[in-house]
């Protein structure tokens, strides 16, 4: 059975399982959206340096109510994710929210977890129906349709007013791909109330030695006052691709930080959009790629400037190796409503080997006058001088290369607010440049 | 205060000076396109069999295509069947001096500025003159002949230099290459050829005025220069329209050829009639630029000042095939009203060593939208490729849209390359400098234009120089304020 025969009976299959009119209204809209424009080929613009429709020549599953039982919390602790000590934890497995997993420290006043058909019922009824799905309309393509045909099991977070959590939340992401082909989709909504602080943490792992396609979509809202960093640690094996897409609507006057990190993987697309919908927002971006093997990481950024007096940076630094490919394709939209943005956006590559490729698509788009914008890009090698200036103090070459890359990457390393987390990465990171 | 008001009653007047149209006899093919009309056009030209085959081959592979749509302007739908193909003043059989050349023809280009007299001697350029359809007359040509060089019509050089446009016509753009370079392969009419020999620094400028003067027509050039090994030549391009309510045709491409040790220079100042204030008429500039270098050392640089056309859609590239080989770019794109530009440059490095330089200006006035877009790629074997692109964008008025789409591919670890844009308005105070000094808001405004634009108008050559800065001030006359 191909892929979009095995879609569409499962569709089927889920239309007649119960859910609630909200949600059921949605996925039906996607899945005649992702029946149209089918999965996306390199020859759409957007996806124009990656090419996701290739790898669904062979056949994926979504998971089998069976095979998560086979994953204890025990196994789960012993995989090594960071975060261990002082955090709330949840946990998707194939993409399906596992509440008997989580680990919560902070108490239920304080952080608000639910199924989201559940949410979609209770009191929260109005922000999922205003907010689920909002999304769809900056990402148009079939693959995110495909997620949201097949909202289920999903989460819904939620800060309540005033809340400032000192403790992390914890998304581990866990395909379990040991007896056949994972397709995951995992869904989430967040939303921070008035004078919240969330950090919140995304990682990825597979299992098994079978292929994992993760097809996440998260979207997350910020009210007024909400301060929000969002960190996503990307360290799977080669087997696991993922197109994760995040939404992020600052909907009042409020502070958000991403920082994506790309270690390993297959193929990775991220797209990230920040919506700067009230004025004086303010939003910084981070992301870094350190690429060995045959991965391909795309990163691909959206800020689209729609109220006055917002501010926004973004820095990408990618190093690729061996037969890699990095992406960046960053776009600002100054919208004419937004005089007075600020818009800054840094793309920094360095290529190591002779087969590998940087491809860069920073991109402006300004309907508005007073505002200041700018974007820069570079692909280039490390510096000569400064490998001179080392090994002439006797390093050895790798040793070298190695300090030269750290530095590189510290600019970035050095934006992880959360201790753990950072130290956790900088292990990874020194370790895999060891590795080389 | 009087007088304020007399200069921008003026200068709403002034917008487009050259929006006359001649009273002249004109040849013309009626509207529509099809195999008959190629025919026509070919036998009217007296082509040679390969030239038709080549035309009709084109236009089946024409027919295959679609109208790109990615580009960042809006425009109605292009009737192609409701253009004129062919349109051509009347004129004798053969020209064997200017004292031929009818003189309507000759008080419309005085008029325009450019005397084809050959009083031109003393600024030293030699002219190419196209009206609508067909080269109308080549000044400086015996000169010329006597150190090799060939600077003739397109047409010509298809009569008495087959070999050279059949071995270089379609090399660097084939006609396959995009909706517009397959259209005018079919339907190309006239243009400029030259020919640099081995060794010859072509002691003047080369010049080419285009002018659309007939109703409803296209204008389809194509130019091809070719510059053998170690030679160098300077080339001039500049365009006119008058004024009328519908929107016209112009799909030209250019093909230069620099062989090893060869420099060409490529200058244009684009002034189509851009449409009136409320964005009625105007010429769609649809075209195809294109240089090689393909021996190692040889250099092509684009220089553009774009002020005119209702939509401007332009890519001048260069392919960097050569080891050592440079490519440059420098674009002043200026949109005022409701024009719309899409323009940039694409820098392909194949060979070792190359370099290229990419220097993008844009200027948005009114309800104007301009955008910069650009490729820059570097392939595997360009080992220490090089690049530098800069564009900046300064936005006059708050209606207005200035946009960046640069495209970066690098496939070797030895390249560098380095993307820069900015996009702002005209600072306070620097406006408020000149104004403590007396200077009123708008020559304000234009000093500061002019000095963002300097960059690029360094490269042009001086005549060329200071026609485009008179250009870029009156273009921008009524949009401050």
């Amino acid at each position: 059975m191909t892929n979009i025969a095995y879609f569409t009976d499962q569709f089927e299959g889920l239309a007649a399982t119960d859910s609630t009119s909200t949600i059921k209204e949605l996925s039906k809209a996607a899945f005649d959206t992702f029946n149209q424009s089918g999965l996306p080929t390199y020859k759409l613009e957007e996806w124009k340096y990656t090419n996701i429709s290739s790898l669904f020549d062979k056949n994926y599953q979504f998971s089998k109510e069976d095979s998560k039982e086979n994953l204890s919390l025990a196994g789960l602790r012993a995989l090594n994710l960071p975060g261990k000590n002082e955090a709330n934890e949840l946990y998707f497995i194939d993409g399906r929210f596992m509440p008997g997993l989580s680990k919560m420290i902070s108490s239920e006043k304080e952080l608000i977890i639910l199924p989201l058909e559940e949410a979609a019922k209770g009191p929260y009824q109005k922000i999922v129906a205003e907010h689920l799905g909002s999304s769809s309309k900056y990402l148009k393509d079939g693959l995110h349709a495909l997620n949201t045909a097949f909202i289920q099991d999903g989460v819904f977070i939620y800060l309540p007013k005033g809340q400032q959590l000192d403790a992390a939340l914890y998304l581990h992401h866990i395909n379990n791909a040991n007896t056949e082909n994972i397709l995951s989709q995992p869904r989430s909504l967040v939303y921070l109330a008035e004078n919240t602080n969330l950090q919140l943490v995304e990682t990825y792992t597979t299992l098994g030695s079978m292929d994992s396609f993760s097809n996440e979509v998260i979207e997350i809202v910020l009210q007024e006052n909400a301060f929000l960093a969002y960190y996503k640690l990307q360290n799977d094996g080669a087997n696991a691709a993922q197109v994760s897409s995040t939404q992020i609507h600052q909907i009042g006057k409020s502070y958000v930080q991403t920082l994506t990190i790309a270690l390993n993987g297959g193929v990775i697309r991220n797209n990230l959009n920040l919506i700067l919908d009230a004025e004086g927002n303010e939003t910084h971006l981070y992301g870094l790629s350190l690429l060995k093997g045959n991965s391909h990481v795309d990163h691909h950024t959206l800020v689209d400037n729609k109220q006055p007096n917002c501010f926004s940076n973004q820095l990408y630094k990618g190093i690729a190796d061996d037969t890699a490919t990095g992406v960046f394709s960053g776009r600002i939209i100054v919208q004419p409503d937004a005089q007075k943005t600020n818009a800054y956006q840094s793309s920094k590559n360095i290529i190591l080997s002779e087969r590998a490729t940087i491809n860069a698509k920073p991109q402006l788009e300004i309907f508005a006058d007073d505002v200041k914008c700018s974007h820069g890009c570079t692909v280039g090698q490390l510096d000569e001088e400064a490998m001179f200036y080392l090994r002439a103090r006797g390093l050895p070459l790798k040793t070298a290369e190695s300090l030269l890359l750290q530095a590189f990457a510290s600019d970035i390393l050095n934006q992880i607010k959360l201790e753990p987390l950072r130290i956790h990465v900088e292990q990874l990171i020194l370790d895999q440049l060891a590795s080389s | 205060m009087n007088e304020d008001l007399d200069m921008l009653e003026k200068s709403a007047l002034n917008d487009y000076k050259y929006g006359f149209t001649t009273k002249i006899d004109t040849d013309i093919i009626p509207k529509g396109l099809n195999e008959g009309v190629i025919e026509l056009i070919s036998k009217k030209k007296n082509e040679p069999e390969w030239m038709l085959a080549w035309r009709l081959k084109a236009y089946a592979y024409w027919l295959k295509l679609t109208e790109p749509t990615w580009a960042n302007i809006k425009h109605p739908p292009i009737n192609y069947q409701d253009i004129i193909y062919y349109a051509a003043p009347k004129q004798k059989e053969q020209l064997n001096s200017l004292d031929e050349v009818d003189p309507e023809l000759l008080r419309t280009f005085e008029k325009l500025g450019i005397s084809l007299n050959e009083q031109k001697r003393l600024t030293g350029v030699a002219v190419d003159v196209v009206m609508d359809s067909v080269s109308i007359a080549t000044s400086f040509k015996e000169q010329l002949s006597e150190i090799g060089v060939i600077f003739c019509s397109i047409s010509e050089a298809i009569q008495k230099h087959p070999e050279l446009v059949k071995k270089h016509l379609g090399s660097v753009v084939p006609m396959t290459d995009n909706y517009f370079a397959a259209l005018n392969s079919a339907v190309f009419t006239d243009g400029s050829f030259c020919y640099i020999p081995k060794g010859v620094r072509c002691p003047m400028e080369l010049s080419t005025y285009f002018r659309i003067n007939a109703e409803n027509s296209g204008q389809f050039e194509r130019t091809l220069i070719i510059a053998e090994e170690e030679s160098y030549v300077s080339y001039l391009e500049g365009c006119t329209a008058p004024m009328r309510d519908e929107n016209q045709l112009h799909a030209a491409v250019v093909e230069l050829i620099a062989m090893e040790k060869a420099e060409i220079k490529y200058s244009t100042v684009q002034n189509w009639y851009p449409g009136d204030k409320e964005g009625k008429g105007g010429i769609y500039n649809f075209v195809t630029k294109r240089g090689i270098c393909q021996g190692d050392y040889a250099k092509i640089s684009w220089t553009q000042v774009e002020t005119g056309s209702a939509i401007t859609w332009k890519y001048p590239s260069v392919i960097l095939k050569g080891d050592h080989s440079i490519g440059e770019f420098y674009s002043v794109a200026f949109t005022n009203h409701h024009q719309q530009a899409d323009t940039g440059t694409k820098m392909i490095h194949l060979g070792k060593n190359t370099r290229s330089r990419i220097v993008a200006k844009g200027i948005s006035a009114g309800q104007s939208q301009n955008s910069y877009r650009g490729l820059v790629r570097a392939s595997k074997g360009a080992i220490n490729a090089r690049n530098y692109s800069q564009c900046d964008s300064l936005l006059l008025g708050d209606k207005c849209g200035a946009h960046t789409f640069p495209y970066i591919e690098v496939k070797n670890k030895t390249a560098i390359v380095e993307h820069e844009a900015t996009t702002s308005k005209i600072g306070e105070d620097q406006l408020f400098y000149c104004r403590q000094r007396g200077i009123d808001a708008e020559a304000a405004v234009a000093l500061i234009v002019n000095g963002f634009a300097k960059e690029v108008m360094n490269q042009l050559p001086m005549e060329f120089a200071i026609e485009a800065q008179k250009l870029l001030t009156i273009s921008m006359e009524g949009s401050v304020g």
